[in-house]
């Protein structure tokens, strides 16, 4: 993509759009005729982030592919919100089938598509996380290892929501669902436990990988963008906060998402062919007690006397994810970079890394210890 | 109709769902009021101009437009104002304040190389406005009373236009031929100027010239003389006469080593003309602290920088055959100084008294109704002195003195007369709420440090009147314009547009009329709120 040389923009890179930007430089979102693919009238909650993130997905999808492009969706929220019988909100041809098949019906539909020679329509599958990294994952897997020209889109609330906020393997540590003990003095998720998608992605070196969340649009856009100009699977996680599961105030939606990325918890970046290829680096590094404080399940950790302890482990999660990916904003990276001097030199007491300083180590097996949901 | 098996209901739409019903707050577009356009005394809607000059090219023209229809001088505004506007500026919290009066001084010069015009403006009205003094605030109200439709004298008694921009700042400061031809662009729209024409008696001059109403801004010219127990040889001369006589054939003799008294912007100015003008020392000597000097900061930092010296808390006692005895004060618990008996001599060959300005009234002698008030004349909130139909403004009403409070009078007083004289009193629009930095989500600026303007270098500064701070190029103004933040005013950034999760903000896209709320599916989450950058959006509970 040619870019326009824009000595200082008005407002930076950051808006959705910029009157000073060629029309053809600006974000999808930002257009008159962005195709609405989720229209109005959905019956998502206020401040929905899963909404939002669907309509940024499909929208640069349909201007990526001439609006040529099938959709098939797993059982979630987005589903249930978007097509009570015999209304839908969709504006592009969607199937759903069941909770655990999307990605399955994905490449039926792709093997439908390639029988009959129509290799201009594009297919993408979408799912929530309870969809995509529990209930759906062995399709998933298949329709990677197949190397299926699918790109599969997981919405990532971090809990089942439409079926009243239990706890699925995305749900991070500490935090409260109405299925993870919700009483007693420990009352959040546990440590140690769930998975990292976008990783295990990577893991079977399909072609592109990548996250975004709903607060970075025009990187959200291009990654889409950069999807649809390959074949084969394709795999992008988009962090879409909850304002009913999360607890958190209907506006804080983009809040969340943009704190969520500059503490270092939900780290945002590509990968090709099982490699990282980019990162998008934190702009104000803030502690995560500011992404946490705002959400209710949390709650719990910020009584008289705040717990400490637990918030100091989800700090050390952020910290390892900016470590590992290297996240520090341009020009403060030398120190934490993996392989650096400083970090070869020695570690910091408590911040012990196992496998971080073995020899012969892959960019994977690095990565595969960090966060959103990697094992303790 | 025959429907597929098992399916009973045509297919339709969600658009027949309307989510708005879930409301019970909605958002609204609102307009706060830019701290900058706040605490500029010359009335500027500085974000407004701002927002044309970033598009470049064009948008300087459009910016120098909107920038005139309040003030008729950028060329001398980007020089001389002392810019409260940056002192307000919201991006100071975020990293410097936007460098408003560079980007001023920018398009005032770029109007003045291109030869923009200014417009002469509505359909004559017949009346007749006399305005006395051509300096900042009368040569404003002739802009802006001319502007209206009326027909406008101005009355000046000295041999040139301009006022204390030309007798009382230093051209390092403010170059003639920019005063120059700002002035005679305002003139060119149809100001009939006649100069060496005191007005001795208002009333009779408004008799004469059968005019409507008249405008006074004679402006305070006058020295301030406090008594310093002199001898005979002491040369002794105030400030005002000084830089006055720099406008002269014969520049004034000051010797080599000068003593300033006075604390304020007018003694920064006597000594660094003093310097220029070839002399070794110039010492400002006030009875204060730094802290409570009426200098505004920057010029206390170029005098200084120029290597002009300073003695706080010092008062002169005497003056005698080149010497100046000074005493020592020291400030009391309310601040105010105090002698303490410690007396110092220094050399000097000339004293010049900074002491402060007063107005000559004389031509208001026996109009019945003014009201003179510690030497200044005092008005109604519209301008008007206690004479129906005679308007007071600039120096000689009570009020900061600076070139852009006497402007600001200009404008303020040419609507009032406006209204005064069409017999429908003006009413000031209703000001908006503030747009403070809160309001605002900074997040989607980026990073942006401001641009420093060159400076002449200090040896040319310490012996010639050359200009002392440069103006910025076009690459660094287009740059500095765009660090605004347009607090408060929608800059069409599609921010609202793109993140509702609803689709419930139409993009118009229309100039002016950018984004409406749908209020068929607005759910009022208050994301649009919370993600305008500008603070533009507010929430307002629905009613019932």
């Amino acid at each position: 993509m040619p870019e326009q040389k824009i000595k200082h923009y008005q407002a930076g890179t950051f808006v959705v759009g910029n009157r000073l930007l060629d029309p053809e430089q600006r974000s999808v979102q930002a257009r008159m005729e962005r195709s609405n693919s989720l229209t109005s009238g959905h019956r998502a909650c206020q401040g929905c982030g899963e909404a939002l993130g669907a309509r940024y997905v499909v929208d640069a999808a349909m201007r990526a592919t001439d609006d040529k492009l099938i959709a098939t969706n797993a059982t979630g929220c987005l589903e249930v919100f978007s097509t009570p019988y015999p209304e839908s909100s969709w504006q592009l041809p969607w199937i759903h089938s069941l909770f655990g098949n999307a990605p399955a019906v994905a490449t039926g539909v792709a093997a439908a598509l390639k029988a009959k020679g129509r290799d201009d329509i594009r297919v993408i599958g979408q799912g929530g996380d309870g969809g995509t990294l529990d209930i759906g994952f062995a399709c998933l897997s298949g329709m990677f290892e197949r190397n299926d020209d699918v790109l599969f889109v997981c919405y990532d609330n971090e809990a089942y929501m439409n079926t009243g906020v239990q706890r699925s393997s995305a749900t991070p540590p500490a935090a409260r669902t109405s299925n993870t003990k919700p009483v007693g003095g420990q009352p959040g998720n546990v440590f140690g436990k769930g998975k990292n998608a976008p990783l295990i992605a990577m893991a079977h070196e399909i072609p592109y990988v990548a996250t975004a969340t709903v607060a970075e649009l025009r990187d959200l856009e291009a990654k889409v963008e950069r999807a649809m100009e390959l074949r084969g699977a394709r795999y992008l996680h988009v962090f879409v906060p909850c304002p009913l599961g999360w607890g958190s105030a209907s506006h804080d939606t983009i809040r969340l998402a943009r704190l969520v990325k500059e503490t270092g918890l939900f780290p945002v970046f590509e990968a090709e062919d099982g490699e990282v290829t980019s990162v998008s680096r934190i702009r104000r590094p803030v502690p995560v007690e500011e992404y946490l404080k705002l959400q209710k399940r949390y709650a719990h950790l910020f009584g008289d006397p705040p717990n400490t302890e637990v918030i100091g482990q989800i700090q050390a999660r952020a910290d390892r994810n900016i470590r590992n990916f290297g996240l520090l904003p341009e020009g403060d990276q030398s120190a934490d970079l993996p392989g650096s001097a400083a970090d070869l030199a020695g570690e910091r007491p408590g911040e012990t890394d196992p496998i971080g300083t073995a020899e012969g180590e892959t960019s994977l097996m690095r990565l595969l210890a960090s966060s959103p949901h990697g094992p303790q | 109709m025959e429907k597929p098996f098992a399916i009973t209901l045509d297919v339709g739409s969600s658009l027949a769902n309307k989510t708005g019903s879930w409301r019970t707050e909605r958002a609204q577009y609102v307009d706060r009021l830019p701290p900058c356009n706040h605490a500029c005394p010359a009335g500027e809607d500085i974000q407004g101009w701002l927002y044309q000059a970033e598009e470049g090219e064009g948008g300087y023209e459009r910016a120098w437009r909107k920038l005139v229809e309040d003030n008729p001088f950028p060329a001398i505004m980007g020089r001389v104002c002392y810019h409260p506007c940056e002192s307000a500026c919201n991006r100071a919290e975020l990293d410097e304040e936007v460098g408003i009066n560079s980007v001023e001084r920018f398009l005032g010069d770029e109007a003045i190389k291109h030869g923009w015009k200014l417009e002469a403006g509505a359909k004559p009205s017949g009346k007749r406005v006399l305005v006395v003094g051509a300096g900042p605030s009368g040569l404003s109200a002739a802009y802006h009373l001319t502007r209206l439709g009326h027909s406008v004298t101005i009355h000046e008694a000295g041999p040139m236009t301009g006022g204390m921009m030309r007798f009382g700042i230093p051209s390092y400061r403010l170059p003639r031929d920019v005063l120059d031809a700002e002035v005679r662009r305002v003139l060119a729209i149809g100001v009939e100027l006649e100069l060496n024409r005191k007005v001795t008696n208002v009333e009779e001059s408004m008799r004469d010239g059968a005019f409507d109403a008249a405008f006074l801004a004679v402006g305070a010219h006058i020295g301030k003389r406090a008594y310093v127990p002199a001898g005979e040889a002491a040369r002794i001369l105030d400030a005002v006469s000084l830089l006055r006589s720099m406008e002269g054939e014969e520049k004034p003799l000051l010797g080599r080593r000068v003593v300033v008294y006075g604390g304020g912007n007018t003694a920064m100015d006597a000594a660094r003309t003093a310097k220029r003008l070839g002399a070794t020392d110039a010492v400002v000597v006030y009875r204060r602290t730094r802290e409570r000097m009426p200098a505004h900061e920057v010029e206390v930092e170029e005098a200084e920088e120029e290597g002009v010296m300073m003695r706080w808390l010092s008062t002169i006692k005497q003056v005698e055959g080149g010497k100046v005895t000074v005493e020592r004060m020291q400030l009391d618990e309310s601040g105010f100084p105090q002698p303490t008996g410690e007396l110092e001599e220094l050399e000097a060959d000339s004293v010049v008294l900074a002491l402060g300005q007063e107005a000559d009234l004389s031509l208001l002698d026996g109009v019945p109704g003014i009201e003179v008030d510690d030497g200044v004349v005092r008005v109604e909130p519209n301008m008007m002195t206690g004479h129906e139909g005679i308007f007071a403004g600039g120096d000689m009403v009570p009020a900061e003195r600076t070139v852009t409070v006497g402007i600001g009078h200009g404008k303020k007083a040419a609507r009032h007369i406006d209204g005064w004289l069409r017999d429908q009193a003006y009413e000031p629009a209703p000001k908006h709420e503030l747009a403070t930095f809160d309001k605002l989500n900074t997040w989607y600026y980026s990073d942006a440090p401001r641009t420093l303007q060159p400076q002449l270098e200090i040896e040319r500064r310490r012996s010639t009147f050359d200009e002392v701070v440069g103006g910025l190029d076009e690459s660094n103004a287009l740059y500095e314009a765009r660090r605004c933040l347009s607090c408060g005013t929608c800059f069409s950034c599609d921010n609202c547009y793109g993140v509702c999760p609803d689709n419930a903000v139409i993009k118009l896209g229309d100039p002016g009329e950018l984004y409406e709320i749908d209020l068929d599916f607005c759910k009022g989450c208050g994301i649009c709120v919370a993600e305008c950058p500008s603070g533009a959006i507010e929430m307002i509970p629905e009613t019932i």
